[in-house]
This record gives C-alpha cells, sequence and structure tokens, in this order.
C-alpha cells in the first residue's frame, strides 16, 4: 500500500498531463500542477535548512576533518538568516525588500557573495584552456579531425581569418575561413546536435512510460524487486 | 615627449569634436515634414476571419489584400503606414469593462484596508490614551518639513493623530470595506460577462447599438492579425467564445483624421478544440512508442533473451567502485543542479540506487552532496534503500547524502573543495549541469579521480567528454538506468527506445530523399510529404 498510492497517483497524474498536451482546453494543467510543486518545495527549504544544520554541528562538535570550514558555512548561514529575517539594516524597516542594497542581507549579498560568484565563474576561463589543450591533441584520427575543426572555427570567428581568405574568388567563396567555420556549425555540427536531441527526447519518453506504468520506481526508494 | 604630444593632441580632438557637435544646432530636415493634406487611401481588401484552429477558444485569425496605396506598394501612393484592427464592441461589453474596472478596484483596496484599518484603529486608541512615541507605533510617519520629532511631543502626535484619522478616511471612502461587497461586486460583474454573449449576438454593427473598438494594429504589407483574447474573465483582453464578432480594417496615414475603413467581416465566432489536429503526428508517435514498450515488456517478463547495445561508461561504473575499494577513497556521487521532478535527475536516482547498493557491497565510502533539498529527501531515501537491499542496513549514515546550497557557484565551490580535500578515486555525474559541469570535471581530473559524467544538457556534453574518462552521451543517461540494473522488464524499454529509434532514422531517410525528389521531379504532393510531420504549435 506505501508504494501502491504514489504509483496510482504517478499513473493518474502522468498520463492526464499527456492528454493535456493533446488537448487545447486542459493545455495549462501542466502549470497548474507545478504549484503542487512548488507547495511541496516551500516546506523543502526547511529540510534543507535543517540537514545543513544537522551535519555541521555534528562535525564542529565531533571535531571532525576540516571542521573549521563547518564553522565558516554555520556563521554564514546564521548571518544571512538573521539578516533577512529581521531585515538588518533596511531603511524601510520589517515592510521594505530583503533585497534592499542599504540592508546588511543585501550589503553581504552583493559585496561579498556576488564577487564570490563571479570568482568561481571566471574560473571556467583557465579550465576551458586546460579542457583544450588535453582535447586538442592530435592523438588518434578523430581527436585530429577535432583539432583542425576547432582550429577552422576559433580562425573564422577572427578578423586574421577573415583577411587570411580574403582574395578568393566569389565563386569559391564557401572556402573562405570564415564560410566555412559557419558550415561546420550548421552542418556537421547542428546535425550531430539534432541526433542526440532526438534521442534525448526518446530517451526522455522511455523513461517516462516507464514511470507512468510503475516499471521504474527506484525514485520511492524501491527498486520494483 | 612625443607620446606624451600624442595623447594631448588625440584628447584635443576628442573634445573639438564633442564641442562642435554641440555648438551646431542640427540642420532641419524640412523634406521630411509632409505639409500636404493626405488623400484617403485604398481600402483593405478581402477581409476574412475565421477561428483560431487547435486552440482553448478566445481567439480569432483575420487576414486580407493590403491596400493599394500600402507604403510597401511601390506602385500605389504609399500613404498607408499602418493596419488598425477594429471590432465591434456592443454596449453591454462597455458596461462589463466598466463593471471589471470596479470589481478590480474594490478587490484591490480590500486586502490592504482588512490589514491596515485594524492597525490604524489601534494605534489611534495608543494616542488617545496619550502616547508620545512616534517610533512606537507600527507605521513609518513621514512628517512634514517643519514638525521634528525633537518638538514637544503632544503636538507632534496631534499631527500624526490626524494623519492617521485622514488616511483611514481617504481608504474608506473609495471603497466599501465590507467583504460583502466585494461577493456583490464580483456576482454583478460576472453576470454581466455570462450575458455578454447574447448582447454581442444581438447587437451587430447594424443595430448601432455599440462602436468600434480597436484590438491591434499591424504594419504596412500586413495581411494577418490574430486577435488572442484572454480566456480569464477577469482580463481586460477577455474575448467571449461562441458569440457574433465583426471586425473591420483601417487602412490608417500619417494623419489620424485621413483613414479609409475596410467592409465588415462577421460574424465570426471564437471556440476552442477538445482535439489538437495539429500534434496528430506527435499522438501516433506515443501509441506507437507505448505499443513497442509494452510488447518488449512483455516479452522481458515471458524471459526473453534481449540483446541491448554496450554502453562503455556503464559497464566502467563496477571497474571503478572496484577502484575505489581498493584505494580506500570514497566515491563522489554528483546529482546535478536539476530539480526532484526533471527526468534526468530522476534517471540518476535510478543510477544513484545501483552505485549505492555495489558501495554496500563493497563497503566502500559515498558522498553525496544534494543542490536540492527535495533531491537531498529522495536522494537519501534511495541511498537507505539500496543499503538495505545490500543486506548492509547498519552501514548506512545519515551523513551520506546531505545539502549543500542553492546556490550554483557556491556549490561548486563546495563540491571542488570535497574534490580537493578528500581526493576521492571516483567522481559520477549524473543529471543535469549547466555552466558549473566543466568546473567540477576539471577539478576531478586534477585531483586523479576516475570520472564517470552522463547528462541530456546538449551544452555540457562536449565538456564532460574532454574533461571525464567516461560520458553517457544524451539519451545514455536514460538507458543506463535501465541498463544498470539488467532487469528484463528495464530493457524491455530500452529495446523499444532503440527500434524507436530506427523509426526515425528511417522517417528521416524517406524525408530527405522525398524532399530530393520534389525538387528534381517538380511533383507537388511530394513536396507535401514533410507535412505529414509538422506539428502545430
Amino acid at each position: 500500500m506505501k508504494r501502491q498510492v504514489p504509483l496510482l497517483i504517478t499513473f493518474f497524474v502522468g498520463t492526464l498531463l499527456i492528454v493535456s498536451i493533446f488537448s487545447p482546453a486542459t493545455e495549462n494543467l501542466g502549470e497548474e500542477f507545478s504549484v503542487f510543486f512548488d507547495v511541496i518545495a516551500v516546506f523543502a527549504f526547511f529540510l534543507g535548512g535543517g540537514n545543513l544544520l544537522r551535519v555541521h554541528l555534528t562535525k564542529i562538535s565531533r571535531k571532525r576533518e576540516d571542521w573549521v570550514y563547518s564553522v565558516v558555512t554555520l556563521v554564514g548561514f546564521i548571518v544571512m538568516l538573521w539578516a533577512g529575517l529581521f531585515k538588518i539594516g533596511n531603511e524601510g524597516g520589517i515592510a521594505a525588500s530583503v533585497t534592499e542594497e542599504s540592508s546588511l542581507f543585501g550589503m553581504v549579498f552583493y559585496s561579498v557573495l556576488i564577487p564570490l560568484q563571479s570568482t568561481m565563474y571566471s574560473l571556467l576561463a583557465f579550465f576551458i584552456a586546460s579542457a583544450s589543450y588535453r582535447a586538442f591533441r592530435a592523438k588518434n584520427r578523430e581527436a585530429t579531425i577535432l583539432l583542425v575543426a576547432a582550429f577552422i572555427i576559433l580562425l573564422g570567428r577572427t578578423a586574421f581569418g577573415t583577411m587570411l581568405t580574403s582574395w578568393m574568388p566569389p565563386s569559391l567563396s564557401l572556402a573562405e575561413i570564415p564560410n566555412l567555420a559557419i558550415w561546420i556549425m550548421n552542418s556537421p555540427n547542428l546535425a550531430g546536435q539534432r541526433a542526440i536531441m532526438i534521442g534525448i527526447g526518446l530517451g526522455v519518453v522511455s523513461m517516462s512510460l516507464r514511470i507512468i506504468l510503475g516499471v521504474e520506481r527506484t525514485y520511492l526508494g524501491d527498486d520494483g524487486k | 615627449m612625443t607620446y606624451l604630444l600624442r595623447v594631448l593632441l588625440t584628447l584635443a580632438l576628442l573634445t573639438g569634436t564633442a564641442v562642435f557637435a554641440q555648438g551646431e544646432p542640427p540642420a532641419v530636415d524640412t523634406t521630411l515634414v509632409d505639409t500636404t493634406t493626405v488623400a484617403p487611401p485604398a481600402p483593405v481588401t478581402g477581409l476574412t476571419g475565421k477561428d483560431r484552429d487547435n486552440d482553448h477558444g478566445h481567439a480569432i485569425e483575420l487576414t486580407w489584400t493590403p491596400s493599394v496605396d500600402d507604403l510597401e506598394n511601390p506602385s500605389g501612393a504609399r500613404s498607408v503606414l499602418r493596419y488598425r484592427i477594429m471590432m465591434w464592441k456592443p454596449t453591454e461589453a462597455y458596461r462589463v469593462d466598466t463593471l471589471r474596472q470596479m470589481y478590480d478596484m474594490v478587490r484591490s483596496n480590500y486586502a490592504p484596508i482588512r490589514v491596515y484599518k485594524p492597525l490604524v484603529d489601534s494605534a489611534l486608541i495608543l494616542i488617545d490614551q496619550g502616547m508620545v512615541d512616534v517610533s512606537a507605533l507600527p507605521f513609518e510617519v513621514l512628517l512634514p518639513e517643519g514638525i521634528n520629532r525633537t518638538d514637544a511631543p503632544a503636538e507632534m502626535m496631534k499631527y500624526v493623530r490626524k494623519a492617521l484619522q485622514d488616511t483611514l478616511a481617504a481608504m474608506t471612502a473609495q471603497v466599501d470595506i465590507s467583504k460583502d461587497s466585494v461577493k456583490v461586486f464580483r456576482s454583478n460583474f460576472l453576470a454581466a460577462v455570462e450575458s455578454l454573449p447574447e448582447a454581442f449576438n444581438a447587437n451587430g454593427p447594424s443595430s448601432g447599438h455599440g462602436a468600434w473598438d480597436s484590438v491591434g494594429a499591424e504594419v504596412p504589407g500586413a495581411t494577418f492579425f490574430r486577435h488572442a483574447g484572454s480566456k480569464e474573465e477577469v482580463s481586460p483582453d477577455f474575448l467571449p467564445d461562441y458569440a457574433d464578432l465583426y471586425y473591420r480594417v483601417d487602412a490608417a496615414t500619417s494623419d489620424p483624421a485621413v483613414y479609409t475603413a475596410s467592409d465588415v467581416c462577421g460574424p465570426v465566432q471564437a471556440s476552442g478544440q477538445w482535439y489538437n489536429s495539429g500534434r496528430t503526428v506527435v499522438l501516433i508517435s506515443v501509441i506507437i512508442f507505448t505499443i513497442l514498450t509494452v510488447v518488449f515488456v512483455q516479452q522481458a517478463r515471458r524471459g526473453k533473451e534481449l540483446y541491448v547495445r554496450p554502453l562503455a561508461g556503464i559497464e566502467a561504473v563496477d571497474d571503478a567502485i572496484g577502484r575505489a575499494t581498493e584505494m580506500g577513497k570514497p566515491i563522489l556521487y554528483v546529482l546535478g543542479l536539476g530539480a526532484a521532478s526533471d527526468i534526468a535527475t530522476i534517471a540518476s536516482f535510478t543510477i544513484l540506487s545501483r552505485v549505492a547498493k555495489r558501495v554496500a557491497e563493497y563497503q566502500t565510502q559515498l558522498i553525496v552532496p544534494t543542490y536540492d533539498p527535495i533531491v537531498m529527501t529522495v536522494a537519501q531515501e534511495v541511498v537507505k534503500s539500496s543499503y538495505l537491499d545490500a543486506g548492509r542496513p547498519d552501514d548506512y549514515n545519515e551523513d551520506i547524502v546531505y545539502f549543500v546550497t542553492q546556490s550554483q557557484f557556491a556549490y561548486v565551490a563546495a563540491v571542488n573543495g570535497v574534490m580537493l580535500r578528500q581526493l576521492p578515486a571516483t567522481n559520477v555525474y549524473m543529471g543535469k549541469f549547466y555552466a558549473e559541469s566543466l568546473i567540477l570535471a576539471e577539478t576531478g581530473a586534477l585531483a586523479g579521480s576516475i570520472q564517470i559524467a552522463g547528462t541530456d544538457e546538449i551544452a555540457q556534453i562536449p565538456f564532460f567528454v574532454v574533461a571525464c574518462d567516461y560520458t553517457l552521451i544524451g539519451e545514455e543517461l536514460y538507458a543506463a538506468s535501465a541498463y544498470l540494473g539488467g532487469e528484463p522488464v528495464l530493457l524491455g524499454s530500452l529495446k523499444a527506445q532503440d527500434y524507436a529509434k530506427a523509426l526515425f532514422v528511417v522517417c528521416a531517410v524517406a524525408g530527405f530523399l522525398t524532399l530530393i525528389l520534389a525538387d528534381a521531379t517538380g511533383a507537388h504532393w511530394l513536396a507535401q510529404f514533410k507535412q505529414w510531420f509538422m506539428v502545430a504549435d
């Protein structure tokens, strides 16, 4: 019974939402059902906060390895919670918006969190460089094709690439590096992407059918055996 | 010195340009000013209207032939600068608009009054009892110039009392604040809305009871307009179904007073459909796919051996867990940034279940940091169940799956920290990933972990391919969950997926060849082939 009720709900809601795709009269049903999800999500925030406190307090109390980081996490969590709940430093008092820049919450958010997030994001540039270095080593035939294609696209997006083949007659315009780069992006690249997308679409339908029919039930903490 | 001179010259040039640009007033281009009277343009012709197909109603589509004097027509006077779409509204429709506005006003005023009136009342009682501290009031009182908080408290409170009384009077003067008044306004409005179709049907343009109302405009050269009204009765754009609607299109010129109206088109009625015929091809595909799935699942249940293509990434999972066991290091499992309702995350739960079971059997350490509290709750249940299945419930620890944060890059920082401090032997990334994919995978590669990734986010697949040892591309993520278990029923659905893919390839090749043949032979029916596969919005 513990498993059957959720499976029945899944089957009923899943079937209803499939029907709604084909019936204009019920096309907004998906959005309306997502409200249920939002309601559950609100309660889940308490779960998240509770888990965070429990995990880090345990770590601190048992002086586990790197427990100092847990102190930093908890201090950050409590300060932001306190600043946000009581609108500390808000000019308009408790009725004002929590994201007001003059408030303590706003100040920490804009002056600490945003720069830290930007820093993490900017690491991506360096990681792209190191990943490209590994990917573009011509170890085998596929990697060589990748290297050549990447080289053409890189050149094609620069003024130097345009200049290199600008002398070519109009009849050979397809062989100009910028046009070659566009062709690679729009033809082989797009064809590959679409093939993957078709596969993903079928995978999603297959997975959804498995869930709706109750064949796949691991998400309930039950592998169906 | 030369360098300084160059800089100074450049600055002087820039400043000079700006100064000259400011100094010279722009010349008036008199050629753009049309001082002549605009002649009435030729009207729009052939105006037709019909209900929009495959929708929930409340929408009409109009088509017409542009005016001969359209701006886009070089052979005409080119005086038509836009087309104004007009709809006939009977007097009753205007009354409904007024009732809607009144209902909106009552509704929007009712809530704040309900909240603030008791507060104001209690504040007035406190002031009458002799309270002199302005800051103790539940309001931020804005004091006018000339009155300071340091003034005599009694004088200031007199001002505050007057201000509160005036505010309350102004609030209650606008609307009757009783709850019943909202109900009365609502029922009056809804009754009027219900009678709208009848009003439209009985009072066409020939009756003279009503007026033309603009419902939109189109640019020169346009031949189509969709009047998409709202189905919400409280919306000002509400367009009733099953009501006789009349339209005309005005060819408008630069002079607002000079325009030519087209012939009236109507009556035309909007109505909703129960079935969207534009999605028939999708329905057929879903039915075929469902039949294939059910057939193969049944075959698998009867014990038929099903061959499923091997997935290198999945076969590597067992080796990776073995490696972690031998090294005595943990396995890090990242579920991505998806919500629990994302199919990719659900597929990831299934893979996590298999990984956790194997980890429990090998008694290796598992770390699952999560981004979403709901995902965390489900993952905890999944891992707990896997430990139970493996016969090692005592080894399950609630700290295996834990919540980190819902901030994307803070989550990345935390997971990267785990990678660099605990140096997991294996990192598994399965689910929805965005910009963080490469940061995670590259950090894992630097930490020397074996990495297995799978996502359905196309933009992130190349990053995982580059930085991970094994990558499940797109649908392999969904296939993995079935493949890992090796259960016949799940493999049956995987087999159906492969057959459906083959069917898609056949359709794509057939479409490709048909279009080439249509071009070569000029056969119209061949060119129509692709229309069979078109899907409506």
